[in-house]
Order: C-alpha cells, then structure tokens, then sequence
C-alpha cells in the first residue's frame, strides 16, 4: 500500500512532509509541483511528519503540495548495457536526457536506465529442474568486449527450482526469460534485469580474499614504489591544481582492470567532457575496442543538486559490485569524496543535527569507512575472483591533509598517494609526494631494491636541506653525488611527461627494465672529482635518460639510446656499492 | 487578484517572517515601507510562516508594512536593449536610462547537460606573455584572478577585457568601492567597449541581498545571449564579496557555519555560478573570469580555496605580476598544441628554471656563495621576470616564444636547460 502526504515545509532542498500511511526511512517519493515529478528520499522520520531530500531544484514547491511515496528505495537497475553508459548519480543517461529536454538538465525529466527496445542474444545456461540461489548464473548475453552473466536477483533469499527457461534467441531486458518456484511453490519470473537499492553492500559471494595482484597503472611511481592492489582501495588527496584529476583520467585509461566505472561527484564538468569525447575513440590495448566499451561514467558534476551527489557515489559502487559478480576486475574512480563528505554536511546542517569537526555529521567517519569496505576481492560461489578497487580522490579544505575528510579516510584505505603543492608547482608530473605517501600493497619490484632506491631518495632530501643551510661548499663531495643520485631518480624515473605518447604509460617490462638500468646508476661508487664535474655529469646522463624515456620499447633510438646510456656510466663507474651487491646478484 | 499581507510577525537581520498561505519556494513578494517599496524572496517555508529576505534590507521595516507576493520567481529582462547599460542587483537601472520590463527570464536555472558539452578548443589571445604562453586563456573558461588587496586587479580585468575578441561583455560588480566602479565604466567607455557592455553592479554601499543576486542575473543574461550566437565574457568582480554576503545572511539565519563562519553549501553555491562557463556546440559560449582577492593572501582561506577546487585554473596575482607558481590555466593543454611546437615544452622547461632561480635566489639571501650555475640561474630569473612577467609587455606569443629561447641561449648551454634535443635542433638560436 503507498503512502501519500503534503508538503508543509520547504528549506532549501529539503522539504518536511506530512504522511499518512506508512513509510520507510530512505522511501523514494516524488513531490507533485508545477506538473512536474521531484525525486525525493526521506532522510529522517518523526511521528507522522518526514523529512525528505529533494534531488532536483526545489523552487517553485509551495505548502500542500501533494507528495506520492513509492515503497521502494534509492535503488538502480542492474542489467546488460551499463558499459558505456553516461549517467547522472540517479542512473539517468544523460546523452538521452539532452535529447529529450535539450541543453539543460530541466526537472523531474527521469528516464529508463537500460534500454527497453534493445534485444539481446540470450543463451541459457540452467535447465528446468536446476536448483539456483541469489547471483546465481541463469544464462548470458554479449555486452561488447565480455559476456553479461544474467544473474538470479540479488533481493531473492534461499533457494529456488527453474520452473521454466527461455531458448537461446533474442530477449528484451523486460522479457521474462526463466521462472524460479521457491519451497512454498511462489512462482517469481525473471527478466534480464533487476535493481538494487544502492546504499546496500552486496555480498552474494562465498568470501572475501586478501588483495594481493598488483593493479597495474602504468605510473612508475605508483607500480614501482606505491602500488595498488585488484581488489584494494586507495586515496589520492592534493590541494586544487595538483593533479589530482589528471591522475584519475590517465588511470581510467590505463589500468589493467576490465571495466572502470568514473564517478565524477561534485566536480567540474569539463573534465568528464574529456573522458567522454576522448574514451570512443581510444582503443583498449587489452580487447582491442574501443575505451568506453568498458567504461560507465557517474556524472554528478559541482552545479547539479546536491542531494543527488550524495547519491552518486553509491550508485557507482553498486554497478562496480554488480560486475564483481560476473568474476571481472572493476576499478571505481570517485572524484571527489569530498564533495561527496559535503553534501552529506550540508544536508546534516538542515536536519539541525549537531555538527561534529568543522561541521561535519558525526557519521562522516563510519559512512566514509562504509563505503570503502565495499571494495574488495572476493571469490564468488563458484570458485571465480573479482574484484572492485575503489580510488578517491580528497579535496582537502586548504590543502591540509589534516581536515576530517582526509584523516577518515586515511584510516581505512590501503594506499595513500598524497599530491603535494610544491611537486606540482614544480611542474612535477605526477606530483605524488614520494615520502609521505605508502602503500601497504607489493608492487612489481624486488621490494629490497625499492628500499634501496627509497634510502637513496630519503638521504638526498635530508642532504638536500642540510645544503640550504651550510651552502654547496659547506657539503662533502660524497653527500653532494648522493643528492645528485636522488635527483635523478625524482627527474628520471618518478616524473613522467604526460603529454609525452610513449612515457604518459609505461608498462611493467619496460618499469622493470628501465629500473635496473637505474639501479646500476643509484649503486655505483662514481668517479667523479668536483660538484661542477658531478653536476655537469648528471645534467648529462638525465637528459640521456629523458630521451630513452620518450623512445617507443625497443626499438631502433631506444636500444641506441640505452648504449650510449650504458657506456656513459661504465666511464665513470669505479664498482657497485658494497651495501648493494648483494641486492644487485639477485638479478 | 494577490492579496495582501499586513502583519509582519518577525524582523531578523534582512529576513522578515509573515504568516501567508499559496506561497512557493523561491517567489518574490514586494514589500511597501514607509522607504519606498522593496523586493523579497521567499527563502523557507514552514507551515504558514513564511520567511522572506528583503533585498533593501530589514532597516526601516514595520511590523504593519504591506506584503504583496507577485507569484513568480526573480526575473530579469532580456534584450538587446540591455547593451551599453547599467543596473544593479536587482535590476533596475542605475544609468539614467528606462526600467525594462520587456522578455522576462527566470534567474538561477538549471545546469547546461554534461553530455552536450564540447571540449573547449578556442585560444583567447590576450598579448600577456604570463597569461598566453604560460597559462593560456580558453574559450568557455572560468578562472579566478586570486589577488591580495591592493593588487591592480581590476586594472588586469579591464585589461583583458578590453583585449579579448568577444561579442559581449557582462560585467557584474560586487561590494565595489565606487571609485573602481566609474573606472571600470570610464575604461571600457574610453577603449570603445561599453556599447557591447552590459553591467550589473553592486556597490559596497548597497543593502547586502542584492550581491547575492548580481553573479545570477549577470549569468541568466550571458546564458540567453550564449544561446543567441554570442561569445560573452563575464567578469565578476569580486567573488570573495559575495561569499561574505552569504556568510553575512547565513549567519543571521542562525545556519551552522562550517569554516570561519561561512555556510557549509559555499562550494556549490559558488560552483553553481562558476559552472554557468559553456562552450554551446553550433552556438555561442560564456567565459567567466573572476576576481577572487585573498584576506590576508592566504590562499587557503575558505574562498579562494573553494573556488580554486571549482574553477579551472586560477591567476595569481602578486606584486603586480601574474606569479608563474601557483599560475595554471587547466585547459591550456586543449590549445597550446596547436600553436607551435615548442610551446609546451619551452613553458614547462621555462618555469622549471625559473624554479631553480628561487632556489638561488634563496641560497644568495642566506649569503652562501654563489656557483656558476647560480650564477646563470640569478641572470636568467632577471630576465625572466623583466621580459616574461612584467604586466606590461604586450607581445604576441610567436614573439614571446622567440625570446623565450634567446633568453635561454643567453643564459645556459643547451643541455642544461632538460629540454628534448629534437627541439634544441630545431630552436636553439645560432651562436651570435
């Protein structure tokens, strides 16, 4: 039985409603104005009067409108088509909306998530008879690149009988294609797609798994010394202008995962612009299609509703989990929790709640740490692996990485790269700091010659503020070529160009190759007589690697260059540092 | 047939509170004092009480005044009849020109649809060194000049703004000393641009709601002649002012303040502005350059902090120059290609000498003897600054690359300058 009611209170985009009936706490209603149907969630509820957040512009709303409540909750639509798609934080396709509505997001315009026309190749999987629970496989369709596993509904508990099953051939998602009976002989008909509300984890596998394999970025600092795991999460705070965005964008096309689901909350909508223009025409190197055949953007940009926003970023993790069921590897970019942490603060400040850390809800800590553990790779029911690895980017206030959003997510995350202002100033690409960020994830390197090369970094910094203080003259001979090593590796290997082809990625090989290659110079004992000699030497040998950097894998220039590298060093080099023979001999 | 509200139950601050009934979220009412009459929003609603933000303030109000709702939402009129004039926030004229009452449109509407975007494409050539060659300025932008008080920004906008090839500049002025608002006036009168000029202007004087309003009007109108074919140029000035004035009204709304003492929604309600900047496929498009002045030049403040997480980029204005650190405009990668082959990588190689330079610079302060790389690094920041940042070179960017190399040449052999040897080959300048 739905419930109805009438507004009697509007306060920016919340509006307190009076019921009759009953209702749920985070019911979807819709409030009837100037003709138009407002999405609506209810956030609290207090005797016979709620309190709901409008997900659209509540001008216009006056007292005794009419509101409709539809007994379910925020929930998404779970189905073959996703990949591809541009939708905003309710699941509605945006290219499709502009069509209908035109150049502006008007209003209570919500349209189907899937499509209803397009049919599918279906192939059953199951036979009449056949015991299936939830997630169950009942058949499959081609979805570009993969095969779309049609599953049992998430919602469906215990276990069922196929009544009936449709023959290969082509379906609608609206079609039903099988009929499950449960114990009491129910009869529930199954159609290719389903929903599910969006702030429930789901957790229709047989357990979780440690995150081991690394998710390969193609960013030499994150693979080599700050990895991240398939399956695991990490963050990425900075202060604006530091990357951050940029980060994001060359992970979304980089990262060795099968689908990348970018949830854009909160921030501008230029840059999802890119994605969008730029992913048709990119080729996957793994399946050879095209980038946005494997791609769903969540595109809740700064100037659309707020309460929506909050809504984005769950809606992206459950399309993330919904992949995860069919044994694929899923990377969710949000950009930014932030903006995400915000809209709930503002929605906190009218509910009149009282505010904890600069007027953050109390929750913010538990809701952010929620929505990290959904992350995680898991093994399904029948024996396959997936995984979702959840990367968020942080804006913090200042760019004080102590602000509460930060420190929250900080404490639940696996990988920090924390963007520094003095890198990116520097024009340092990427401007990860490389020493106060971690990773509790192993990379693709010996991580004992990583160590190596993090000591050789670390002294250089130390040596490096040494030197502002007792001047190039006052620094031993010894200490200056320690701190001209480190700089070589921050320019030589750390720094990427991004607008270069060849260096904007680079595979593990070639970070494995180009590695050792620096190893051989980070633990040689040189012979080098001045700081002129050793500065002009090193200018030198970072121009040459700069170059090897931009040449294409193995070909002609860069074997050439790795040469006249090679015996560049072999003139100067005495013999291998005693302390890193050793790690040297394990090649 | 409206009726009339007679009895004002409450007066805070500029919001007064009536008890009316068939009131909407967001109308305007208009309130008869014994001042002369007033607009007011509709800011809540809570049962019959309804609570109203006067745009000429609370002052001078009477519990007895006349309340009158008009039944619709702010509007401005829109037509070419608004070339070449000025108003303030709420629209009426402030020249000494006809009220316009003709095509009116709603302020403050829903955002442009990502998905019709376009990725901008467009260079606006300004002939700043600092601005075109480092951190070029795209058309459909929005960038922020952040500034401390007392830097010549509004010299810089006006510069710009007369410089920049558009149909249509909107200016919108906020808490504007009046002194800056007859130079912007005589300016862009004496360069020939007021008759393409419309301004909406809010001097510092002016009752504290009708800031609120002037980037939303200067923004609805930008929209409409966007949408007309026109590429329009919108110069707010200055942002920080209008988010005192949210401060100021949220505030005496008793709202819960989030980071010295501004409203928890600062970040959208800014990008709700800012985010108006659009690039319309086959049509025109809105440019949006603010000013956002510093308390205190710390850019972590809650303003310029927002914004710069909003906007896309930002200029930094410091000792009268546009500071290379701190400086970016994100959307240069979308031009700068197309321009000449060395500009990315003579910016980039560029700014990384100049950073060395600091680093000397420091070093020689602290009196630490000076090597001969510091030597080369402290002659060529000199000339750096002299010939790249001085505000007042006006030069094209081809010329501006061409002494960016003979800068280098003069200073530094070539490999000590990291840049690809493909373009030494290319651009070195032969040995005099």
């Amino acid at each position: 039985m739905k419930s109805s009611g009438k507004v009697v209170g509007v306060n920016g985009n919340m509006v307190t409603v009076e019921v009759t009936g009953t209702v749920q706490l985070n019911e979807v209603g819709y409030v009837l104005t100037e003709g138009k149907r407002l999405k609506s969630e209810i956030i609290r509820v207090n005797g016979d009067r709620v309190q709901m957040q409008v997900f659209e512009i509540t001008k216009g709303i006056g007292i005794g409108d009419p509101v409709e409540f539809s007994t379910e909750l925020l929930a998404v639509e779970l189905g073959p088509g996703l990949l591809g798609q541009v939708y905003d934080g309710l699941q509605n396709p945006l290219p499709e909306l502009a069509k209908e509505a035109g150049h502006f997001l008007e209003r209570g315009f919500y349209l189907d998530p899937l499509s209803k026309e397009k049919e599918w190749e279906f192939t059953p999987t199951v036979s009449v008879g056949d015991s299936v629970a939830q997630a169950d496989v009942i058949g499959s369709v081609p979805e570009g690149p993969f095969t779309h596993q049609i599953l049992v509904p998430f919602s469906l508990l215990g276990s069922y009988t196929v009544k009936s099953i449709q023959p290969k051939g082509s379906y609608k998602i609206s079609d039903t294609v099988a009929e499950v009976e449960d114990a009491k002989g129910n009869v529930f008909p199954l159609k290719m797609s389903f929903e599910w509300p969006v702030k429930k984890a789901v957790t229709c596998y047989a357990e979780r798994l440690k995150p081991v394999d690394p998710m390969v970025t193609q960013v030499r600092l994150i693979d080599t010394f700050l990895p991240v795991a398939k399956g695991g999460t990490y963050c990425i705070p900075g202060p604006f202008g530091a990357g951050k965005t940029v980060l994001q964008q060359i992970t979304s096309k980089f990262a060795d995962v099968d689908i990348v689901i970018v949830a854009a909350c909160g921030e501008r909508a230029g840059e999802v612009v890119e994605t969008l223009k730029e992913f048709p025409e990119l080729l996957d190197p793994k399946t050879g299609r095209s980038l946005m055949e494997r791609t769903i953007i969540i595109c809740n940009t700064s100037s659309m509703p707020v309460a929506s926003r909050e809504a984005s970023v769950y809606t992206a993790v459950t399309l993330a989990e919904y992949y995860r069921q069919m044994g694929l590897d899923v990377l969710l970019l949000a950009d930014s929790t932030s903006r995400w942490a915000q809209a709930m603060r503002e929605m906190s400040g009218r509910l009149e709640e009282i505010p904890g850390e600069e007027a953050f809800p109390a929750y913010l800590e538990s809701t952010i740490a929620g929505f990290y553990e959904r992350a995680g790779l898991v093994k399904l029911k029948d024996g396959r692996k997936g995984s979702v690895t959840i990367g968020g980017t942080v804006s913090p206030a200042g760019g004080n990485f102590e602000e509460p959003v930060t420190q929250a997510t900080l404490k639940v995350v696996g990988a920090f790269h924390g963007l520094s202002r003095e890198r990116s100033d520097a024009r340092k690409y990427p401007a990860i700091h490389p020493i106060d960020s971690w990773s509790k994830y192993s990379g693709i390197i010996n991580p004992d010659q990583t160590e190596y090369a993090y000591n050789i970094l670390f002294r250089a910094n130390e040596i490096e503020s040494m030197m502002k203080v007792v001047g190039e003259e006052g620094t031993s001979l010894a200490d200056f070529i320690q701190f001209q090593k480190g700089e070589l590796l921050d320019a030589a290997y750390f720094q990427q160009n991004s607008f270069d082809p060849v260096d904007a990625a680079v595979s593990p090989e070639r970070q494995k190759y180009v590695f050792n290659l620096m190893m051989e110079v980070l633990t040689a004992v040189l012979d080098l007589s001045s700081k002129d000699e050793a500065r002009g030497w090193f200018n030198q040998l970072r121009q040459l690697i700069l170059d090897y950097n931009g040449s294409e894998w193995q070909s002609e220039g860069f074997v050439k260059l790795e040469g006249e590298i090679k015996s560049f060093v072999a003139d100067k080099k005495i013999r291998v540092d005693e302390n890193a023979a050793a790690l040297m001999a394990k090649n | 047939m409206r009726k009339v509200y007679s009895k004002i139950d409450s007066i805070v601050g500029n919001v007064i509170t009536v008890k009316a009934d068939g009131a909407k979220y967001g109308d305007l009412a208009e309130i008869s004092t014994s001042f002369g009459d007033s607009l007011a929003e509709v800011i809540k609603l809570d049962d019959d009480n309804v609570s109203l933000q006067v745009f000429a303030g609370g002052r001078g109000i009477s519990t007895g005044d006349e309340v009158r709702f008009l039944g619709h939402p702010m509007q401005i009129s829109f037509s070419d009849n608004l070339m070449g004039r000025i108003f303030n926030g709420s629209g009426a004229p402030r020249d000494n020109g006809p009220t316009l009452n003709e095509n009116l449109i709603p302020i403050g509407g829903p955002s442009f649809n990502p998905a019709n975007r376009i990725i901008p494409k467009n260079m606006i050539r300004t002939g700043i060194p600092m601005i075109d060659l480092f951190n070029t300025l795209v058309e459909s932008q929005k960038l922020p000049i952040f500034s401390a008080s007392g830097e010549p920004y509004n010299e810089l906008l006006a510069r710009i703004a007369m410089q920049a090839e558009v149909d249509m500049i909107i200016l919108g002025g906020m808490g504007l000393k009046y002194d800056d608002y007859l130079f912007f006036r005589d300016t862009l009168e004496e360069g020939g641009a007021l008759s393409r000029t419309t301004m909406f202007i809010h001097t510092a004087s002016d009752p504290v709601v009708e800031c609120l309003m002037v980037p939303d009007v200067s923004l609805a109108v930008a929209e409409k002649f966007a949408l007309q074919g026109k590429k329009v140029l919108v110069l707010l000035t200055d942002m920080t002012n209008f988010a005192d004035a949210m401060k100021e009204i949220a505030i005496t709304q008793e709202q819960v303040p989030s980071n010295r003492g501004y409203p928890g929604d600062l970040y959208s309600q800014l990008a709700s502005r800012y985010e108006k900047a659009v690039d319309i496929a086959g049509s025109g498009s809105i440019t949006i350059l603010g000013v956002t002045t510093m308390p205190g030049d710390d850019v972590t403040h809650p303003v310029p902090d927002n914004t710069g997480y909003i906007t896309e980029g930002q200029y930094y204005l410091k000792n009268g120059r546009i500071e290379p650190f701190g400086s970016l405009s994100r959307l240069k990668q979308q031009v700068n290609d197309k321009t000449r082959d060395d500009h990315r990588a003579l910016m980039d190689g560029m700014i990384k000498l100049y950073a060395s330079y600091k680093d000397s610079l420091e070093k020689q302060s602290m009196g630490f003897n000076m090597s001969d790389w510091d030597k080369k690094l402290l002659k060529y920041g000199a000339r750096f600054e002299a010939e790249m940042m001085d505000l007042s070179v006006n030069t094209p960017l081809e010329k501006a690359l061409d002494n960016g190399w003979s800068i280098l040449a003069e200073c530094f052999s070539s490999e000590e300058t990291g840049l690809k040897s493909s373009l030494i080959d290319k651009f070195w300048p032969l040995e005099r």
